[in-house]
């Protein structure tokens, strides 16, 4: 029995898994207590299931749990690694090294930061979505301190040769953070394989509740300090002070513990319906584009353009299906979205991308469903595209030389 | 992005989607929007040279679901008119008749543009043809 709408965007949120949601549900009602409360018994459970989640979520991805620093989602996580690492280090130098496709909540705290006078580098990426390692060599300086590079793209799934850049980043002694969001959870991701000094982390990407993440801060070689950017009751080792929220740690802890357990299965899995998906739109369609690389992807990710259709009109055409698309006319810009750009999409061909985000909730029945309404919604507004009677068109022209 | 009931119904059931002869000297097309954009419209009218009436019109538009509508109810519109009569036909006359949010605009000045580009090759044609 297929439910509606078809949910395949799970690259904007994830559902909470089940088996996180019972788990969570005693610490809003018989175990509600406050992490910090240290004079009874309310306080002592609160602080205990913490404990837990930390270890869980730290053994994700290769950290101790004294390294996890818990936060309000990744766009804290971000902005406490790069502000706080910039404001720290500043005497050391004032210049950060970033790449134009990360996630706004990085961009937009590089560019605050450069109202403050550091320097920022946006590197580009190739035509994979893949960041030149060449280039960011070369764009390091005695000044650099900070290199934010991301794991996972969001919107095209492109893995970033993190292992490399931590490698890099250490033998110039520069700090390195990534934004791991997509990443966790979905492909091996280990800080210390990587040579990671930060890492974000967001519980509701890996099905787990919204309103927490983490930030993996190291603390031996090298031991990174931040400046906080909230103070108050110096909680999380005085990096993010504010009562921590019970509930939604225990179940990000829950949720990094069954991503862990189940990334190998889940992944193949997961790939498996990835690629039905994709050589099922091939099978029907001619002239759809992948966006970004194919062979260096998230399990879940198949960002795609059709030719000579516009995205807002074919998410109107699909509604019963829930993605995204890198259209214009999705946001209030009217701007195609800036991550196709830098991967030198055309703009024609951004307009006309739709992202797919498979998950652990999807099954071969949804991924066939699929193929069959976007495959007929595509045909029939190509026989309404003035683009593509042009294209034939030329065709024509062309097979009478 | 929600839609009014009137651009579901065109979209899902445009009218007149199609194309005329362009080299028909009876028959101005008009082609406007760019696709790095995100809107293409070809609007189409054949003139019945007795009557001077518009008897046909077909569109073909890439584009939202707005841009779509807007071309579609262009050509209802047409049908029917003198080309004095069509060029009467603004941008807010569909803006109001779709409910079409500040943000959609543009499509509807897309399409009243394709009608003026339409009309004028049309027009061309005639004084060619003298």
């Amino acid at each position: 029995m297929l439910r509606f709408p078809i949910y395949m965007d799970n690259h904007a949120t994830t559902p909470v898994d089940p088996r996180v949601l019972e788990l969570m549900l005693p610490y809003f009602t018989d175990r509600f207590g406050n992490a910090a409360s240290r004079n009874h018994s309310y306080g002592w459970q609160a602080e205990e299931a913490v404990d837990v989640a930390r270890k869980q979520v730290a053994e994700l991805i290769g950290a101790t749990a004294k390294e996890i620093v818990f936060t309000s989602g990744a766009t804290e996580s971000d902005n406490l690694a790069i502000k706080g690492a910039a404001h720290m280090y500043r005497e050391k130098g004032n210049h950060l090294i970033t790449v134009v496709t990360e996630h706004k909540a990085v961009i937009d705290t590089c560019k605050h930061l450069e109202k403050e006078g550091f320097d920022v580098t946006y590197l580009p990426v190739k035509r994979d979505g893949l960041v030149d390692l060449d280039r960011l060599r070369a764009a390091i300086t005695d000044r650099t301190i900070l290199i934010s590079i991301m794991a996972a793209n969001n919107e095209v799934g492109v893995l970033q040769p993190i292992a490399e850049i931590g490698k890099i980043a250490r033998e110039r002694g520069v700090l390195f953070h990534t934004d791991a969001v997509q990443a966790a959870g979905k492909v091996p991701f280990d800080v210390n394989a990587s040579s990671v000094d930060m890492a974000s982390l967001s519980a509701h990407k890996m099905y787990g509740p919204k309103g927490v993440g983490a930030l993996y801060v190291r603390r031996r070689n090298p031991r990174v300090l931040l400046t906080p950017i909230i103070d108050g009751g110096g909680h999380e080792r005085g990096m993010r002070s504010g009562t921590l929220n019970v509930p939604g740690i225990v179940g990000f802890g829950k949720a990094a513990a069954i991503s862990r357990e189940e990334l190998a299965t889940e992944s193949a899995r997961v790939t498996g319906l990835r690629n039905r998906l994709s050589e099922g739109l091939r099978r029907e369609l001619d002239e759809i584009y992948i966006n970004g690389s194919v062979e260096h992807r998230l399990p879940g990710n198949l960002n795609i353009s059709f030719a000579y259709v516009e995205g807002e009109s074919l998410l109107m055409g699909i509604s019963d299906i829930a993605v995204s698309s890198g259209s214009a006319c999705t946001s209030a810009t009217l701007e195609p979205s800036y991550v196709l750009k830098a991967l030198g999409t055309g703009d024609e061909l951004a307009h006309s991308s739709i992202r797919f985000g498979l998950g652990r909730f999807n099954t071969e029945e949804e991924v066939d469903f699929v193929v069959e309404k976007v495959s007929a919604v595509v045909k029939r507004l190509r026989e309404m595209s003035p683009l593509y009677e042009l294209a034939k068109e030329h065709e024509e022209v062309k097979m009478r030389g | 992005m929600s839609y009014s009931e009137k651009v579901i119904d065109h979209y899902n059931n445009p009218r007149n989607v199609g194309s005329l002869a362009k080299d028909d000297t009876a028959v101005g097309t008009g082609l406007v929007g760019a696709p790095e954009c995100g809107d293409v419209m070809k609007l189409q009218v054949r003139v019945n040279p007795e009557t001077g009436v518009i008897d046909d019109a077909k569109f073909k538009t890439f584009g939202c679901g707005s841009a779509i509508a807007s071309s579609s109810l262009a050509t209802e519109w047409l049908k029917g008119k003198t080309l004095e009569q069509a060029l009467e036909i603004k941008n807010v006359d569909i803006v109001q008749e779709l409910s079409l949010p500040p943000v959609k605009i543009h499509c509807s000045v897309l399409a009243e543009d394709a009608i003026k580009a339409a009309i004028a090759d049309y027009k061309r044609k005639q004084q060619d043809g003298q």
